[in-house]
Order: structure tokens, then sequence, then C-alpha cells
């Protein structure tokens, strides 16, 4: 027999960057900027602690929202960064990456039919999520003349008021922009207004070089409307422990926990001592990290604008999105760079229409390949441009 | 607070040039460029080395670690002891440290007997220095903050989300 795949899974395309896969992996002295986690391990301390539960023998099963402890270490992080509060018992769910969270809430609050409004360009997974569940996905475009942070004009433009949920991920991947909390107010009054709830994924707020972060969820009204996503991938350079969690009224979180405990059951009880010491102990680590990306940061604007591509100034996450030169598309540049120089970059496109004539790039790697990937580009483009 | 940075970044890798560090940094490179010279007039940089795995050389050198004691009298110090011993181009570093001993020196020479006769010969007739134990270095895996021997490369994926 051949399987016949459903509907929602067919309407979901194979990923934009499967191709640029198998041409990297064809070559040898690839230097990618095409990742999209950090290139440090987890810190020291929180790796010590994974190795002695499994020493202890934890090798079990936990609550399926979390460890306890965990939950209100989470609860207490989470106040004292972001001025949120939330209820250990009621309010929190661990899940497997902050990935299991953004799919649980889909699942739990998209019906067949309901519009998903999306800030684009965005992370390349809450479309196909949206699609799984059987909800229409709405693209909200955000533009470089906007510094790619979300309007309410755009969210008008673009019909949103009548979605059923708007999606945020900022700071945001691929674009590195932020939303100060200035611009977030008029959004959450726009969410207010026109009663959308609002998924805010929140997992690269540590990485914000330019102010602090703020969550959409300390507006007043917002709270109740809105699940925030975090985890420990990105900030505690956890990416393979697979760790998130999800925050938000009660009955959500107990609406994605009855997913949860069907599917997941309960998050990698390993990757949870993890994260316990992660928190307790690690955020001399994570400066560190934040130091050393804010200085490949400010080292690869400059480096593009030397070359002569225009590029936004990325204040949060670790990309940027330089413009491609005239007479490239964003996936001929990526592809031609990458065959003829060697060096992986993803074309903005994959991440909405919006994002056409862009590249992300990554600067989540060492600073010698960095320099040298950029030099490698700045060759390209003196050749073809 | 840009000394501090640029501080960072010459420890990180002496050799990122003044306009790498300018564009890590935000500031000019004549900024960069006068700063680091301030620091070395000032004393604050001594200097620049590389960061040798004598272990990867057919040649290595010989290092041992020696823990010295003394005893001071009126007219002798810590820094008058100090400043005999630094003199030696075979002491590559020399702290005055608290705890059991007095004196923390690195000595490097071509050979163990080279290393041990400077020792006997050189140190230990110092009339203050009351006893010298020494450590001879048999591996190294990290030496100013770099980790030593082979990393295992970068295995993450070319592209991901």
């Amino acid at each position: 027999m051949t399987f016949e795949l459903s509907d929602r899974v067919q309407a979901v395309p194979p990923s934009g960057i499967r191709r640029f896969f198998e041409i990297a992996e064809e070559r040898d002295e690839v230097i990618s900027l095409g990742v999209g986690e950090p290139d440090f391990a987890t810190p020291w301390a929180a790796r010590d602690a994974a190795i002695t539960s499994l020493e202890q023998g934890k090798t079990s099963y936990t609550a399926n929202r979390g460890k306890r402890e965990l939950r209100e270490s989470i609860a207490d992080y989470v106040a004292d960064r972001f001025e949120l509060g939330y209820d250990p018992d009621e309010e929190i769910i661990v899940t497997a990456g902050a990935s299991e969270a953004v799919d649980l809430a889909f699942r739990a609050f998209v019906d067949p039919g309901d519009t998903v409004a999306i800030a684009q360009p965005s992370y390349i997974s809450y479309e196909p999520g949206v699609i799984f569940a059987g909800g229409e996905v709405l693209p909200v475009p955000t533009t470089k003349d906007d510094e790619f942070r979300l309007t309410v004009e755009g969210l008008e433009q673009a019909g949103a008021a009548d979605a059923d949920v708007l999606v945020l991920c900022y700071p945001n991947n691929p674009t590195g922009a932020i939303m100060p909390a200035e611009d977030l107010e008029p959004i959450a009054d726009f969410a207010r207004e026109h009663d959308l709830m609002v998924f805010s994924d929140e997992i690269y707020a540590e990485l914000t070089y330019d102010g602090e972060h703020t969550s959409i969820a300390s507006f007043e009204g917002m709270r109740e409307r809105t699940i925030v996503f975090n985890g420990f991938s990105k900030a505690h350079a956890m990416t393979g422990l697979r760790l998130g969690y999800a925050l938000g009224p009660a009955d959500a979180i107990g609406a994605m926990n009855k997913i949860h405990q069907y599917t997941m059951l309960s998050a990698p009880t390993t990757a949870q001592y993890a994260a316990l010491e992660a928190l307790d102990s690690c955020a001399n680590d994570v400066q560190e990290m934040v130091d050393q990306y804010d200085r490949r940061r400010q080292f690869v604007l400059s480096r593009f604008r030397e070359i002569g591509m225009d590029v936004f100034e990325a204040k949060g996450a670790f990309y940027c999105f330089p413009e491609v030169p005239d007479g490239f598309t964003a996936e001929e540049f990526a592809e031609a760079v990458l065959r003829e120089q060697g060096v992986a970059v993803v074309p903005g496109d994959v991440f909405g229409d919006v994002g056409e004539g862009h590249l992300r790039v990554s600067y989540a790697t060492g600073l010698g390949d960095l320099r040298q990937a950029l030099d490698r580009i700045e060759a390209f483009v003196d050749e073809h441009v | 607070m840009s000394e501090r940075e640029v501080l960072e970044l010459l420890r990180e890798n002496a050799r990122y040039s003044t306009a790498d560090i300018a564009r890590m940094t935000d500031l000019e490179e004549s900024e960069v460029e006068a700063t680091i010279e301030e620091l070395e007039a000032a004393g604050v940089v001594r200097g620049y080395q590389a960061v040798v795995d004598w272990d990867k050389l057919e040649d290595e050198r010989v290092r041992a670690e020696v823990e010295l004691n003394v005893t001071l009298d009126r007219e002798t110090g810590y820094d008058d002891i100090a400043e005999r011993l630094a003199r030696f181009p075979q002491v590559k570093a020399l702290r005055l440290i608290s705890g059991d001993y007095d004196f923390d020196m690195e000595v490097e020479g071509d050979s163990i007997r080279e290393v041990s006769q400077f020792i006997s010969e050189k140190v230990a007739p110092v009339p203050e220095i009351t006893q010298t134990v020494t450590h001879y270095v048999m591996t190294s895996y990290k030496e100013n903050g770099i980790e030593l021997g082979d990393g295992e490369g970068d295995d993450r994926l070319s592209f991901s989300p």
C-alpha cells in the first residue's frame, strides 16, 4: 500500500533550506552562517547538574507540567527579569523546547478555519504549525523602513483585526529586530480592542543588545490573553537538551497540558535538572555569551556596510538581515555564494515572502570564521556586482 | 569602559587588527590605536605572546612549577627576592601567593637536567630560600584561557531554523 498523506501535511511545502543543505554537504570547507543555534556549549555548571542527575539515577518521568522546583525557579526568573508574575502550579508548563510549547498552543487554541496573524519575516515553524492545527495564516508584513517592527498600521492593512490569534517573535528570528515597550504598547491596545489572543515567542529575550526586553504580557490587560514562550536553547546554549516553557493563564496552560500529557508526557528529566542549575547559577555565563554576540554583531554589521551591502541595525537575537545587491534574488545570491565561496547563509524569503531580497546571517559562529566568511562575501560582491 | 573592552579583546586574541577591534566595539580605528598606545605606555599591556601547545612539537620544552619558601629579615623583603629571581631568563612566571608556600615560580628549559640544574645551582642557593619543591609539567590541557589538544570542530548542521 502507499501511505496517503493527510491534507494538512500535504499543505506544508518542503523546507526552503533543504536544497541548500544538500549543496553544503557536497562542498568541503563551508563556513556556515546559516545556523540558528549558539556555538557555545551549555555552561559547565548546568552540564554538571545534568550528569549528576544521571549518576543519581534520576531518569523517570517528572510531573507532566515539569518539576515543581523548576517551575518555581522559572516563575522567580521571569518575575525578576521581565516583570511577569505567574503561578508555578497552574500557569507554567515545561516543554521539550519552546517549539513544543508553540505547537501545543496552536493545537490548543486554533480551530479549522481560524485565522492566525503572523508578523513576518518570522521563524519558519509558525506557519506549518498553524496549518497542522487546521488554521489559516495571515501574514502581517514588517519592513526595513519600520526597522522590521510591527505597527498598528501594518496590522490594519493586513486585516489582522479579524484574526483570532496574533503571533509575535521579538527579538526576531530572522531580522534581529526588537520591539521596545513604546512600540509594543499600541500593539497591546490593538489586541485588546480586537479581542486577539497573542502568542509571544520570547526565546531570544536575553539576547537584547539595546535596552531591556519587554514582554507584551506585562501590559495591563494583556496577561489574560497572552501565552509567552521561552526556553533554554538560545541564551543558555542548550538547544540539544530540548527544554522550553510556556506562561499563561491557568485555563490556557491547562489546555496545553492536556495535549502535552498525551504526547510528550513530560519534558526530558535530565534537561530539567540542567535548566534548574542554569537558572540558579549561570547568569554570568549568559552575560559572557551575550557580550560575545554583541561584539560579533557589531563586527558583522560593520563589515556588511564596508562591503556595500545595506543592512538593518539588528538589536537582538544573533542574526542580521542584509539586503542582497541588485540583480540577485535572495535565493540566487545565497546559492551562488555557497557554491562559489563556500559560505552558507539563508535566503530571506524562507521566512515569508516579505523576506525576499534579504539574507539571514547568523553570527553564532567564532570571530575567526566570521571574518573569513565576510571576506569571502566581499570577494563575491567585488566580482559580481 | 572602552579601555576595558579593548583589553578584553586583546587578551582574547592579541592578533585582532585594530580595524577588527574598532568594528567590534563601535569605536573609531584611531581611538582603538590611541587606547592601545596609552595602555602600552602606562605599562598596563606589557607584551604580546603566542599560546603554544608544546606537546605538538618534537623538540618540546620542559616546564616545571616550583614552590618556594623563604624567610625574610630586616633588610630583605619579598620584593627583593622576587627581583633577584625574576631576572633569570629561565623563570617564565613568578608570583607571591598565599597558602602553604610563598612563591609560585614557573621555569622552562630544554631538558629536565637543565631545569634541575637551574633550580639547584641558581635558585636553591639564594640565602633567603629555605625550601624548593619542583613539579614537572607532564601534560598541559589549558594555557592562558585557551584549551589545548584537538577540539572536535563544529558539528552543528550547516542550516538550522
